[in-house]
C-alpha cells in the first residue's frame, strides 16, 4: 500500500497532534449567539408586520433572554481568549477580512441594543416598575415611538449575527470540515430554530405555541436539507474534504453526530411538532429542549472535529 | 522586495540544529517551536523514499492568518514577512485555527507567537539563526525579487516543489528536491 509515515519531534501543547486550542467556550458562543439572533428576529419580525398580538411572547418576554444569552455567550468568548488584558484591542480597528472583527463590532451593537429592547416592554410586564429619572422615561417614550424602525435595525442585525456565528468557522480554509459556504446559512437556520423553540417553549399562549412549533419544523426541515447538502458537497470536493466528511460517515464522530446533533436534535422534536399539529398533546417542553440541546451539540460536535480537518500529515 | 527560504530536502540530515538555534536566538520557550523537522517516509515497500524537512512559517503571500486576525496584530512587512504584534493580540487563536500548517503556537504569555525569518538579523544583513547555523548548508535564504541571490540560484537551478500548494496560499517554503 502507498502511504506516507511522518515522524516529527514536535509537540506543542494544543497544537500537536492536532489541534485543540478551541474547547466549550466558542462552541457555547455560537450556540447562543445563533439562539439570540433568533429570538431578536421573530420579535423584529412580528414589530414590522404589525401583528405583535400574534407573538406576544416573542416580543416581550423572550426578548429578555437575549440580552442574557449574549453577556454570558460574550463571557464565555473573554474567558477563551489566551491574552485577556488586551481584549480592547478588538476595537481599536475595523477589519472587514476577518470575520471575527466584524462579529466583534455587531455584538458591540446587539448586546445594549438588546437590553434597551428588553426594556422597553419592563413597564408593560412589571406595571410597578419605576425608572426613577425623567430621562429614562423619555428615552422610553422615545423607543416606543419608534418601534418599527428599531425592529428594521435589529432584524438587519440578527441576521448578521446569526449567520456570522457560521461564517466565523467557514472562513477557516485550513480546516476543511468548516470551509463550506453552506455553514454560514447552515448556522442562522439553527440559530432561528433554537430562537423559535424557546419561544414556543416560554409561550403561554395556545395559537402562539402552535404558529411557533409551525416554524419551527418548517426550520427543522430547512436545517436538514442543508446538512444533506453540506455532506453532497463535501463527498464531491476535494481529498480533504471528503477526509472530513468519513469523520461522520464511520469516523469518531459519526455516532454522536447522528445520535444527538441529527436524530435527538432534529428527527424527534421535528416529529413531535407534526404529531403536536396532528392534535396529539405533546408538552411544548419536550420537542423545545431537543432542539436546543442539538443545536448545542451540533457546535460543540462540529468545533472539536474541524480542528481534527487539515491539509498536511 | 521578496523574502523565501529554500530547504534542500537531499541534504539535510534532521540534526534539529536549526530547531535549537531558534529558540536560543528568539527565546521560545521550552516544548514549543518556531521551527520543527519532519521526517516522511512515503511509497510502497520496497520502494520507498525518506524525506528530511526542516519546517516553519511559509510567510504565505496571501496569509490566511493574517486575513482572520480580528485586530491587525498579525501583519505582512516589507519582503512578505508574517509578523505578530504581541502587544495587539488578544490571544483568540483565530490564526493558528487559519494556517494550514499549523506553524504558530500559543505563547504561554498569551499571545500568538511564529517565524520572523529572524527578520532582527536580517535587517543587520545577517541571514536568520536556523540559516546561520545549519551544518549542511542546506538552509539558503534571501530575496526572490534579486535573481544573484542565494535563493533566487538555487530555486532557478533545482527541481522544488512546496507544501499544500492547493491550500491556496502561495508558500514562501522551497523544498528542494
Amino acid at each position: 500500500m502507498n502511504e506516507e509515515l511522518i515522524v516529527s519531534g514536535r509537540n506543542i501543547p494544543g497544537v500537536d497532534p492536532h489541534l485543540h486550542l478551541w474547547h466549550w467556550q466558542i462552541p457555547l458562543y455560537l450556540f447562543l449567539g445563533g439562539l439570540a439572533a433568533g429570538l431578536i428576529f421573530f420579535a423584529s419580525l412580528y414589530v414590522i408586520m404589525g401583528k405583535e398580538d400574534k407573538a406576544p411572547t416573542a416580543i416581550k418576554w423572550a426578548s429578555f433572554i437575549t440580552p442574557l444569552a449574549l453577556v454570558v455567550g460574550l463571557g464565555a468568548l473573554f474567558f477563551d481568549l489566551h491574552h485577556k488584558l488586551y481584549f480592547w484591542r478588538l476595537y481599536t480597528t475595523v477589519r472587514l477580512e476577518s470575520p471575527m472583527s466584524w462579529g466583534a463590532w455587531t455584538l458591540l451593537l446587539v448586546t445594549p441594543l438588546s437590553i434597551v429592547w428588553s426594556a422597553s416592554y419592563l413597564r408593560e410586564l412589571v406595571p410597578s416598575w419605576d425608572w426613577k429619572f425623567k430621562w429614562l422615561y423619555d428615552f422610553e417614550a422615545w423607543v416606543i415611538k419608534n418601534r418599527k424602525p428599531f425592529a428594521w435595525l435589529m432584524i438587519f442585525l440578527s441576521v448578521i449575527l446569526g449567520i456570522y456565528t457560521g461564517i466565523l468557522l467557514s472562513a477557516f480554509n485550513a480546516r476543511p470540515l468548516w470551509n463550506t459556504s453552506i455553514l454560514g446559512p447552515l448556522f442562522l437556520t439553527s440559530g432561528l430554530s433554537t430562537g423559535a423553540a424557546t419561544i414556543m417553549w416560554l409561550s403561554k399562549d395556545h395559537e402562539e405555541k402552535k404558529l411557533f412549533g409551525r416554524i419551527d419544523l418548517l426550520l427543522i426541515a430547512i436545517e436538514i436539507f442543508f446538512i444533506i447538502h453540506m455532506f453532497m458537497g463535501f463527498l464531491s470536493s476535494s481529498q480533504v474534504q471528503q477526509e472530513a466528511a468519513s469523520l461522520f460517515l464511520g469516523g469518531e464522530f459519526t455516532v454522536p453526530f447522528w445520535t444527538f446533533v441529527l436524530i435527538l436534535g432534529l428527527l424527534v422534536p421535528g416529529f413531535l411538532e407534526v404529531l403536536e399539529w396532528k392534535g396529539y398533546k405533546i408538552p411544548a417542553a419536550v420537542p423545545a429542549f431537543l432542539v436546543l440541546f442539538g443545536g448545542l451539540m451540533f457546535r460543540l460536535i462540529m468545533v472539536e472535529a474541524g480542528q481534527i480537518t487539515r491539509y498536511l500529515y | 522586495m521578496r523574502y523565501a527560504m529554500a530547504i534542500d530536502t537531499k541534504k539535510c540530515v534532521g540534526c534539529s540544529d536549526c530547531v535549537v538555534a531558534c529558540q536560543t536566538e528568539n527565546n521560545v520557550p521550552m516544548g514549543f517551536a518556531r521551527d520543527w523537522i519532519v521526517e516522511s517516509v512515503a511509497g510502497t515497500y520496497p520502494r520507498v523514499e525518506m524525506e528530511i524537512r526542516s519546517e516553519r512559517c511559509n510567510h504565505c503571500e496571501d496569509a490566511p492568518c493574517v486575513r482572520c486576525c480580528p485586530t491587525g496584530a498579525s501583519h505582512i512587512i516589507e519582503g512578505g514577512v508574517v509578523l505578530v504584534k504581541h502587544d495587539a493580540c488578544i490571544g483568540c487563536m483565530a490564526c493558528i485555527e487559519a494556517c494550514p500548517y499549523d506553524a504558530r503556537y500559543p505563547h504561554p504569555d498569551g499571545y500568538v507567537d511564529k517565524c520572523t525569518f529572524c527578520i532582527h538579523r536580517v535587517d543587520k544583513g545577517e541571514d536568520p539563526a536556523c540559516v546561520a547555523v545549519c551544518p549542511t548548508h542546506c538552509l539558503h535564504f534571501g530575496d526572490l525579487d534579486d535573481p544573484n541571490s542565494d535563493v533566487s540560484k538555487v530555486v532557478a537551478e533545482r527541481k522544488w516543489k512546496v507544501l499544500a500548494p492547493e491550500a491556496g496560499t502561495k508558500p514562501q517554503l522551497y523544498f528542494l528536491m
